[in-house]
């Protein structure tokens, strides 16, 4: 077994530490019972306690699963779509202008597409609010889904659908039967990814959000402006609870489902 | 035969659902009084929908496969492409004390919208010094920050390349995971570090190796440090997987033909690692450059960035036009490393097929 | 008593099951298949057989509909199926990849075609186990294709084409993936699928001994033409062109020029100082007409006495000799450079054999051994 050398192990830890410390630190001290944050005052939850009691934070966070859910779904629709006409379709009028259109947004600052957006919803006469931030989510993180999906259309084996073809199902059908059952993993991780994207998005919000449509990152963004406040630690605290625990279940689902590949690969060839 | 029944039935169908939908807005817009007024549009729709049920297969598969192309498409030229169309417009427009507030509009009419059309906003941005300024050091700090985030990922990168193998998924993990969580709250965590009673200062003081508190926060320092840490990960990525992609007998063999450690590492591993490290910083440059988050929260009013001056642009002055303005020429300066980016990853995948 | 030989190909009366005529296939300006004409005969076991990029596969993939043709028709059964989707053809293909969907089991991929037929659940669970059965695959129906082994991945993809009774079975590269001892085996099942299910095979293959081995008759195809079409032991006995004798087997070329020795018999002038070489002949030459002598290996014996009574006889030295075990393959050269390889069976031990490196040796056929080829 290969070993690391002492600058390895060193550039490790201390990048590790530099990626997790600050994040450690804001769990540390949203359990501080000082309204001061930096001075350790001993423990206390009152924190959660406040912030589970702030309608404001809950209304917040209401609009933003809502709008989270939304967008990936519409965005995980239109992006396999996208990414299925990228990948498998050849030539129609338009093509470079289409995938320009699916990676350009990708490298957008979002300052732009913020702008962009707002003045086509005033252009247009669309009063902002909830229905405003899901299209511009929507828009938005259908490109990160189209990249993820074609990626894996790319690898895909083509043969798989003629052989679906050739057995008697029509186009649709092959689609439904073969390549969305395979493709469901990049699909679902499609959707996480839209999903965080809008949890996480906050210029393009400030943009196109209404008064009455505030998201969780607009609300902690006014908060924080005025500084560092233990209510955002407890509120960053469950963010990343919930955030670390979901990573840490996918990738454990992952590793057991390639092990058992694995082992099932290996059991494969003692029967031949 | 078959191709030409399928033009006849798509005439058809597509006629249909076309003139549902011009009879439904020209009632929604002239006359929008009486339910009864929406029968035509509903009566087309019902057709639509009735022809659609005895349509034969093949025919609903074609339209099915024009939808696949047509829906996405369509989205993102409505809500993309004519956007940005319209910044384009406003930024030739003027400032006015309207609503919308500038001018021309389309509701002017066509002469007056095409000759009420200039590149003043444009002029204006040259010669007021705030504006390129602005660009400038947007561009500074962004590929200072690019190459100290380089600095960072790559012995990082390159450490988890060398890692054992069991280690490899679970640091990948390590490396994803903040990535995960929200943008907004890693770089609210730094505030807490970095302000002048914050724990950086208090640990400093604490160990002797200072006497008075550093003013981090609120400087192009702390800018530095908020897009290192932010886009950390992107760095990393693209290198791991352009060293794990290499076969260590290579160094190896660099090695028994008489190269040191450091000579086979400067040789053989960066050369091979060159386009992880090209593709990694243009993932941190370009979003870095018009970064709007971080240099609002860890910057000083000292800190000029693009992104942060076209929103207080667009929100504090309300001025349209040169917020729009400023956003065409951002998105000018853009292009290069984009295009540059595109051709480092067609080269790529040239290079692996 | 006689059994009657398989040959519907020489019967005019027999209507055949697949029909080219004159078809052309174009990628843009790459000609793929050029002004090919070739009929396929039910019940047949026809290999298409040439190098990669020779058309063989874009043969296979118009027949599935995949492909459509440039110009010509594709007749099967008497009917043009240019406008036929592939979902709506009576013929299946087994992939080269063998394409078993990894999400269902082998019943289900087994099941799938039977699916989309609309079938009673019990009539396709009957279909599924008889195919299971003819596939030696009952044990393994519930398992997912990453659980079985590359064998049996390649049997489940086989029954699975089989599933639907079709027409005409394709079959592109099917045994490519198998290691050498498992594809001997597999040919061999193949054919006995082939015989019980009566089924028309066509198979794609670059492998020249397994199209030897199954097929009932074998097209050499090179540039997007058919160029020979016959059974196995035409093709290697009897090859129409230097190309054909060269693909299949190993074979020793010797170019001259004719001139006529009788009935059907031929000298051919082959080298300076060099007795003509005296050959048989079907196919007519011309006084001094340019002619290629294709001898098999095998079809050479070497000694090292000049031989008697021999019919053709040139004598020459020892370059190399390779080993193979059951076989030995002599490179002698001869006077003017040319290489002749001759075959052996060592039928005796290896320190029993008289003739070794740099010895003088005479090589030696008889007037049938080769075949004269104009081109």
């Amino acid at each position: 077994m290969k070993r690391l050398s002492p600058f390895n192990i060193t550039a490790l830890t201390l990048g590790f530490a530099f990626l997790y410390l600050p994040m450690i630190l804001l769990v540390i001290y949203s359990f501080n019972s000082s309204k001061l944050v930096t001075v350790w005052a001993g423990f206390s939850t009152k924190w959660y306690g406040e912030l589970l009691r702030d309608e404001a934070f809950l209304n917040a966070a209401w609009v933003t699963i809502k709008v989270a859910v939304i967008s990936s779904t519409f965005a995980t629709v239109l992006g396999t779509m996208a990414a299925y006409v990228l990948v498998n379709s050849g030539r129609f009028f338009g093509r470079t202008l289409f995938s320009g259109m699916i990676y350009a947004p990708l490298v957008m600052p979002e300052v732009i597409t913020g702008l962009s957006l707002l003045l086509l919803f005033i252009g247009i006469g669309l009063d902002r609010g909830v229905l405003t931030i899901v299209l511009a989510h929507t828009t938005f993180s259908m490109c990160y889904v189209s990249v993820v999906v074609s990626s894996r259309l790319v690898s895909f084996d083509r043969s798989l659908e003629e052989a679906a073809l050739d057995l008697g199902c029509n186009r649709f059908d092959a689609f439904r039967l073969v390549t969305l059952p395979i493709i469901a993993p990049a699909v679902i991780s499609g959707w996480l990814l839209a999903f965080t994207l809008s949890l996480d998005d906050l210029v393009i919000a400030s943009f196109v959000s209404g008064p009455s449509s505030t998201t969780l990152p607009i609300k902690i963004w006014s908060a924080v402006r005025l500084g560092v406040s233990p209510e955002i630690n407890a509120l960053s605290t469950l963010m990343i609870g919930i955030v670390t625990i979901g990573v840490i279940t996918a990738s454990l689902i992952s590793k057991r489902s390639s092990i058992r590949a694995q082992k099932d690969a290996q059991a494969a060839e003692r029967t031949a | 035969m078959r191709q030409a029944s399928t033009l006849v039935l798509f005439f058809w169908f597509s006629g249909l659902l076309i003139s549902a939908l011009i009879a439904f807005f020209a009632v929604a817009t002239f006359n929008g009084s009486g339910l009864a007024s929406y029968l035509p549009s509903v009566g087309l729709l019902a057709l639509a929908a009735i022809s659609w049920l005895i349509l034969p297969l093949h025919f609903k598969l074609r339209v099915l496969g024009l939808a696949l192309i047509a829906v996405p498409y369509t989205w993102l030229l409505a809500l993309f492409l004519v956007p940005f169309l319209i910044v384009f417009k406003i930024s030739l427009s003027d400032i006015a004390l309207a609503i919308p507030p500038y001018t021309p509009t389309v509701k002017d009419g066509f002469s007056a919208l095409i000759q009420g059309l200039d590149f003043e906003n444009f002029v204006f941005l040259t010669t007021d010094a705030l504006y390129y300024k602005a660009y400038l050091s947007s561009l500074k700090i962004a590929v200072i920050s690019t190459v100290l985030t380089l600095l960072v990922g790559y012995p990082m990168a390159y450490a988890m390349a060398r890692a054992p193998q069991e280690w490899r998924a679970t640091l990948m993990m390590l490396v994803i995971l903040p990535f995960w969580t929200s943008f907004l709250i890693r770089v609210y965590a730094w505030i807490g570090i970095l302000s002048n009673e914050g724990l950086l200062n208090q640990f400093l003081l604490w160990t002797g190796l200072i006497s008075e508190p550093l003013t981090i926060l609120n400087t192009n320092t702390a800018v530095y440090i908020g897009i290192v840490y932010t886009y950390l990960p992107f760095m990393i990525l693209p290198i791991y997987a352009a060293l794990d992609r290499m076969d260590d007998s290579l160094i190896e063999a660099a090695e028994d033909l008489g190269c040191s450690r450091l000579s086979a590492f400067w040789l053989v591993t960066i050369p091979l690692s060159k386009n992880g490290i090209i593709a990694g910083c243009f993932l941190v440059f370009i979003p870095a450059l018009g970064e709007f988050v971080i240099p609002s929260l860890l910057g000083g009013s000292g800190t000029l960035m693009i992104g942060k001056i076209l929103f207080e642009e667009f929100f504090n002055n309300r001025d349209w036009p040169v917020a729009s303005a400023v956003a065409v020429i951002l998105l000018l300066i853009l292009i290069i490393p984009i295009v540059l980016f595109q051709k480092n990853q067609q080269k790529q995948a040239e290079a692996e097929s | 008593m006689s059994i009657p030989v398989f040959a519907p190909w020489n019967d005019p009366q027999e209507k055949p099951l697949i029909r080219f005529k004159n078809v052309t296939k174009r990628f843009g300006d790459f000609v793929a298949i050029d002004d090919l004409t070739q009929d396929i005969y039910a019940q047949e076991f026809f290999a298409l057989l040439g190098p990669s990029g020779c058309g063989k596969t874009t043969m296979m993939r118009m027949l599935a509909g995949f492909e459509k043709v440039t110009e010509g028709t594709i007749e099967l059964a008497g009917q043009d199926i240019a406008d036929v989707p592939p979902n709506q053809r009576a013929v299946n293909m087994m992939f080269q990849s063998y394409a078993l969907f990894p999400h269902l089991s082998v019943y289900e991929n087994i099941a799938f075609g039977l699916r989309r037929d609309k079938l009673a659940k019990d009539e396709i669970d009957t279909r599924v186990a008889e195919m299971l059965k003819l596939t030696r695959l009952e044990k393994f129906a519930r398992r997912k294709p990453h659980q079985i082994s590359g064998g049996q991945r390649q049997r489940v993809a086989l029954a699975r084409s089989l599933a639907k009774a079709p027409k005409l079975l394709l079959l592109d590269e099917p045994l490519g993936a198998l290691d050498k001892k498992l594809r001997q085996d597999t040919q061999f099942e193949l054919m006995d699928i082939q015989e019980t299910t009566g089924t028309t095979f066509v198979i794609v293959t670059h492998d020249q001994e397994e199209a030897m081995t199954v097929a009932s008759r074998v097209a050499v195809m090179d540039e997007g033409r058919i160029i020979q079409v016959a059974t196995p032991d035409g093709i290697y006995e009897a090859p129409n062109s230097v190309y054909v004798a060269d693909f299949i087997g190993d074979v020793n070329i010797i170019k001259g020029t004719a001139k006529a020795a009788g009935k059907d018999k031929y000298y051919v002038d082959w080298g300076v100082n060099q007795a003509p070489i005296v050959a048989n002949s079907d196919r007519p030459f011309t006084e001094g007409q340019d002619c290629f002598l294709a001898i098999r290996p095998e079809k050479i014996s070497i000694t090292k006495d000049k031989p008697e009574e021999a019919e053709n006889a040139v004598q020459g030295e020892v370059l190399d000799i390779a080993y193979l075990g059951n076989l030995s393959t002599y490179h002698v050269k001869l006077p003017d450079g040319q290489i002749i390889k001759a075959q052996t069976a060592n039928t005796r031990r290896l320190s029993r054999r008289d003739i070794t490196w740099e010895d003088k040796v005479w090589v030696r056929w008889t007037t049938t051994a080769g075949v004269l080829l104009e081109h």
